[in-house]
């Protein structure tokens, strides 16, 4: 047992220790990236703000992430509430291709689509940018969604009907409000893959860059790493904050259907 | 009787398996009909047939009068009472009893008025506020009704709404059942593998196997006179015995495997045919004698008992004949004169030839 505890504890840090060392430098006086450490400052903080580059590629980023996460949750929803509802010929086979990207080398996906964008002559853009996002989010949203549908009885939207309700009126009032919770994580996990993703944005992005991008770039310059640190710790910070708040609307609408929490994407 | 559902001809395929076979039925207005059947007879695919889930490929379906096959669920005269219940669980009781008046024009003090109503019918009264997750089966269940009923449904259709309670709630729920149908005078369906509950609640039952019809009839009909084997073995429990009818001399006779050759009785005889039959005789058709009873009427056979099933009310023993294919059993009332006997007691059985029932299934 000791051992496990000493084993659980080795793996732990070998995860987080080189996420625990941002924050460590992004407070760190001194523009090289070292141990001993020569102080506290907040200066890194404050020049972030001062760099316009910088903003464009932030808010270029929010922009891309908030379509992405609306798409493709949309797209997920339509998915899950097909696999969910319908019987169809080639179900599990078109279920499959959805979720295929996630385990596709993102490398050859994004080359794959730099050279689709290319033949169909689409410039270089956010909207290639959000094309390919959604296309890496999707199934996200899909296996995110898949639960909360799969988990409702067929009987509720069927009761809403025999009541009086339109197919719609049934969806809009009863199966909406139950999935609500699910759709939600969705968006959440879906704005923050984007924001977060790099190589599909790094080969499509074309002159708007986006933050992850911005930072590659600015990985040439060493004075700029304490800086580049401190946008890492916000970045870690909000990612984290996103991810426990779709954590927390997941278990709530777990507790609110009255089930049972059979452990959820997180 | 008026139909007031009027059922014919109709047939229902899935890919693999025919679910509905060329059922034709006639339901009255006020009844409290049920479905009865073992799992996969098609009972339910009838059920949702008439509420309108379900589409069959050919027949015809009347409600009162109008054709209803063409008609979507949400307009159909007919309410459903779910075997899940499908409680809306983001919403409060009152909000799950009156979400059919979503459509009714009424104004909130109507709407609201309407709700205290059905939910006083189904006894719970002042349960409007609660969320509907927290409730018991059982309250569930009376959710369920309310709901389906505050719409005055000219039908309400029941799908094994009895079958997720513990037993004693479900003899509760049968009885309330019953209160509740005479009181709104609603034509109740319901669906049930149950046979004892469809005995004791419907005013008539159709026997459902493999997507067909194999009997209509009220509950002592079915019971007293079950059409084929098969019914007479799914309602309750029946001996069956191997024998045959042959004629002597002009009379009918019927030799029956550890009961000896008797004259057939006379509404046997109006239907047998001659040759090799099986007899059924229910297990309170058969009494062991005590010392202490008085002589029953009737013939009487020897036998041993093999084994008994002691229920507290009742005792049921299984009882070699000699010359009998099987043993039979027969139940016997628990009265303080009565031993229970062990097996191996050598015991005189009495039996009522009138309540012979004879299956020559071709």
């Amino acid at each position: 047992m000791r051992g496990l505890r000493v084993y659980t504890l080795v793996y732990l840090l070998f995860l987080y220790a080189p996420i625990l060392l941002l924050p460590v430098f992004a407070f760190n006086a001194s523009t090289v990236i070292a141990f001993p450490l020569a102080g506290f400052t907040t200066e890194w903080f404050t020049e972030l703000a001062t760099i316009p580059a910088l903003h464009t590629a932030v808010l270029t980023s929010l922009k891309i992430a908030g379509v992405v996460a609306v798409v493709s949750t949309l797209l997920g929803i339509c998915a899950a509430r097909a696999a969910a509802r319908y019987r169809f010929p080639g179900k599990a086979g078109i279920m499959g291709l959805i979720m295929l990207p996630l385990i596709l080398p993102e490398i050859i996906v994004a080359v794959a689509l730099l050279v689709v964008f290319l033949q169909v002559g689409l410039p270089l853009t956010s909207l290639t940018v959000i094309l390919g996002h959604v296309l890496i989010c999707t199934p996200f949203c899909v296996a995110i969604l898949n639960g909360a549908f799969q988990s409702l009885d067929p009987a509720l939207e069927e009761a809403a009907v025999d009541l009086g309700e339109t197919g719609w009126g049934a969806f809009r009032l009863i199966i909406l409000p139950l999935v609500m919770p699910g759709i939600i994580a969705s968006l959440l996990i879906a704005f923050t893959i984007s924001m977060d993703e790099f190589i599909v944005a790094f080969f499509v992005s074309g002159s708007d860059a986006t933050l992850p991008v911005y930072l590659w770039g600015q990985l040439r310059f060493p004075q700029r790493l304490p800086a580049v640190m401190a946008l890492g710790t916000i970045l870690v910070a909000a990612s984290v904050l996103l991810l426990t708040l779709a954590e927390l609307a997941r278990r709530r609408g777990v507790r609110r259907r009255g089930g049972q929490d059979t452990g959820g994407f997180l | 009787m008026t139909a007031l559902i009027s059922l014919s001809g109709i047939n229902k395929t899935y890919a693999s398996y025919h679910a509905l076979r060329d059922v034709s039925l006639d339901i009255g207005a006020g009844e409290f009909f049920s479905l009865l059947g073992p799992s996969g007879c098609g009972k339910t695919t009838l059920l949702r047939t008439i509420a309108g889930f379900e589409t069959p490929e050919t027949g015809h379906l009347r409600i009162d009068g109008r054709d209803m096959l063409r008609v979507p669920a949400n307009k159909r005269p007919t309410n459903m009472v779910f075997q899940s219940y499908a409680i809306f669980p983001h919403l409060s009781v009152a909000e799950n009893v009156g979400f059919g008046l979503r459509r009714s024009g009424d104004n909130r003090a109507e709407k609201a008025a309407r709700i205290d109503e059905a939910l006083g019918m189904v006894g719970l009264s002042g349960y409007g506020d609660r969320a509907a997750h927290a409730l018991s089966g059982g309250q569930r269940q009376r959710v369920a009704l309310a709901r389906a009923l505050i719409l005055k449904p000219k039908v309400l259709l029941l799908d094994e709404p009895l079958s997720a309670l513990d037993k004693k709630m479900r003899e509760q729920m049968q009885s309330e059942l019953r209160r509740l149908q005479r009181q709104v005078g609603i034509t109740f369906v319901l669906v049930t593998h149950d046979q004892e509950e469809a005995l004791i609640m419907s005013d008539r039952i159709a026997v459902m196997f493999e997507g067909a019809i194999a009997q209509v009839d009220t509950p002592q009909g079915i019971y007293r006179a079950p059409r084929s084997q098969q019914v007479a073995a799914f309602i309750g429990m029946m001996n069956f015995l191997p024998g045959t009818v042959r004629s002597d001399g002009g009379q009918l006779l019927a030799d029956i495997a550890g009961l000896g050759t008797i004259p057939l009785p006379g509404d046997l005889a109006a239907t047998a045919r001659l040759g090799a039959a099986q007899f059924g005789l229910r297990p309170e058709s058969l009494s062991i004698m005590f010392g202490s009873d008085p002589l029953p009427t009737g013939l009487f056979s020897d036998g041993t008992v093999a084994e008994r099933a002691y229920y507290g009310d009742m005792t049921y023993y299984d009882i070699d004949l000699p010359g009998g294919a099987s043993p039979v059993t027969c139940s016997m009332k628990n009265l303080l004169s009565r031993p229970v006997l062990e097996p191996g007691s050598a015991v005189r059985v009495a039996w009522e030839p009138g309540a012979l029932s004879l299956f020559q299934d071709v």
